[in-house]
């Protein structure tokens, strides 16, 4: 394009592309991207080892944060089935006839929203605690047997969530039989406070961790454009438009994110595999059968595309000072 | 082609590298802008490629006036110049090929497409059996064409050239502005600054003389200005 002077020779090698259709035009803008591309990747190989270092503490960083995120996916799972499991304790009233209390069993059973009543008789409960807790000879000097009767309550499969619970639970306690019920959802409410605060620390780290990606990006890049000084002043001298210096730095920055994010998917599916044995161990103490699940595809996808964005945002906030300030004299 | 009028320029820090500057190069014209170092014959290169703009005062080529490009409209106003430096300006990792091929590519030229314009280039300059080497590899004659071939491979109307002789001797010097004279009998405007007077003495072009910021000749003869 001349701006000066119409119909410079010049101008030929460009109106002849116009004619182009618009589809070959576009496949070819394509092609000519992606061959940049592919020359900055060269670049890269050039000086492979501060390449490399760039792109390890990228993935590295991004490691951590998707670390945490997988631990905090498997408990989140896993305190899904728990609050699944809740089961309401329902005490029965001292002096209710064993009778009565099988009255209630029975109407609870046919509850719709209860899925089983267990009864457990005082006596058989004052036996078990006898033989468990080895207060045996205590227990003897007492006339009278202080344990209450048990009814064990599974809600119903729709039942379940804490909300519903706790309304049964409610319900329950307006039996006249019933002294009292207990669902024991505190240590679910502490457990989900607990996890949100992972969470919020999760969030804080990433966002730390990214934004010294994005630093670290940056001054990269920085070092590779005032390497590059007397390239560039060459260009700008015989006419490059800004765009078309910055175009190789900003894929350079790319290609750390893209390199950085797989370098980020094995760290964080190696962390996994180093610490899923301790995590079986645990979870083998509470008897539950558990897997730790690792990213899946779409995360990984999210990983990835998340690297290759700081490496851009990186690259793109070192350009666009830098390469102003570059300038022929 | 180049029209100065009423060109100062005073660099911050008050030094004054050019006052009152009027003169024009016409359409296929070539010239030589001579005075001492300091005189301000790079300052009046450097407004004519926007590396500098002036304090007051409109420099305009083909009549377009340089103060309403903007600094995206920079790069395109150069495309218009070959420029060519005392110091090549070469890029020294690159091949010959490649420091040739660098204002195509910037233009949008494919490889291929540029191929064939830079072997005429380096054709014209004398060197196209240097393409595949490095600037490192020949001597600073040798460099200076591979420049010279860089600034004309677009084609340009317009060529500025400063001290390009500086480090030759008489014998290259002259075959350096044989070049030019070359260029020059195609159209292209050429505008040459040197110090070097026994160079320019022994050809018959249009001098401008420059000292301390003043165009003391504009290198006209007297009956033939108005």
């Amino acid at each position: 394009m001349s701006l000066l002077f119409r119909n410079r020779e010049i101008e030929k090698g460009a109106s002849q592309r116009l004619k182009l259709s618009p589809a070959r035009r576009f496949v070819m803008y394509w092609v000519h991207h992606v061959q940049q591309g592919v020359a900055s990747l060269g670049e890269l190989t050039r000086n492979p080892f501060a390449s490399f270092m760039t792109m390890a503490v990228l993935g590295l960083s991004l490691t951590l944060p998707t670390t945490l995120y997988v631990l905090v996916k498997n408990t989140q799972s896993i305190s899904a089935e728990w609050q699944q499991a809740s089961q309401i304790t329902v005490f029965i009233r001292d002096g209710v006839k064993p009778a009565a209390v099988q009255t209630l069993q029975q109407t609870l059973r046919l509850n719709k929203k209860i899925a089983a009543v267990e009864w457990v008789d005082k006596a058989a409960a004052l036996q078990e605690f006898r033989e468990k807790s080895g207060f045996g000879e205590a227990l003897d000097a007492l006339d009278s047997n202080p344990l209450p009767d048990v009814l064990l309550v599974t809600p119903a499969q729709q039942f379940r969530s804490s909300e519903a619970a706790k309304r049964l639970l409610f319900e329950l306690e307006q039996n006249p039989e019933v002294a009292y019920g207990k669902l024991d959802v505190q240590w679910l409410t502490r457990l989900h406070a607990l996890l949100g605060l992972a969470q919020d620390i999760l969030g804080g780290l990433a966002l730390l961790l990214c934004l010294a990606v994005v630093l670290i990006v940056s001054n990269t890049i920085r070092l590779n454009i005032l390497s590059k000084k007397d390239e560039i002043i060459v260009m700008k001298l015989v006419g490059a438009t800004a765009s078309f210096i910055q175009r190789p730095f900003l894929y350079t920055g790319m290609w750390y994110g893209f390199v950085g994010g797989v370098i980020a998917w094995c760290a964080t599916s190696l962390l996994l595999w180093w610490i899923e044995g301790a995590v079986t161990r645990v979870t083998d103490l509470y008897q539950s059968q558990f897997n730790l699940a690792g990213l899946t595809l779409s995360e990984m996808l999210v990983v990835w595309a998340f690297a290759i964005g700081l490496g851009l945002l990186g690259s793109f906030l070192a350009v666009r000072r830098h390469i102003k300030m570059i300038e022929p004299s | 082609m180049i029209q100065f009028e009423q060109v100062s320029k005073t660099y911050p820090g008050g030094h004054q590298a050019l006052s009152q500057v009027n003169f024009q190069v016409k359409p296929g014209e070539m010239a030589f802008l001579t005075g001492h170092s300091g005189a301000g014959k790079s300052t009046l290169l450097k407004l004519i490629s926007l590396m500098e703009r002036p304090t007051t005062g409109r420099v305009l080529i083909n009549g377009h006036d340089l103060r309403k490009m903007s600094a995206s409209q920079v790069p395109y106003v150069r495309r218009d110049i070959g420029m060519i430096f005392q110091d090549h300006r070469l890029l020294m990792d690159k091949t010959v090929f490649d420091n040739v091929a660098l204002p195509l590519i910037i233009e949008g030229y494919s490889v291929q497409e540029a191929r064939k314009r830079v072997h005429a280039a380096l054709d014209k300059v004398g060197l196209l059996d240097k393409v595949r080497h490095y600037p490192t590899m020949l001597s600073g004659g040798e460099q200076q064409r591979v420049g010279i071939a860089r600034a004309v491979v677009t084609k340009p109307p317009i060529l500025l050239a400063d001290e390009p002789t500086g480090n030759l001797d008489p014998k290259l010097s002259m075959e350096i502005i044989r070049l030019f004279e070359a260029f020059n009998q195609v159209g292209v405007s050429v505008l040459i600054a040197t110090h070097d007077l026994g160079l320019i003495a022994r050809l018959r072009y249009r001098t401008l003389t420059l000292r301390e910021g003043r165009l003391i000749d504009d290198g006209l003869q007297p009956e033939a200005q108005p």
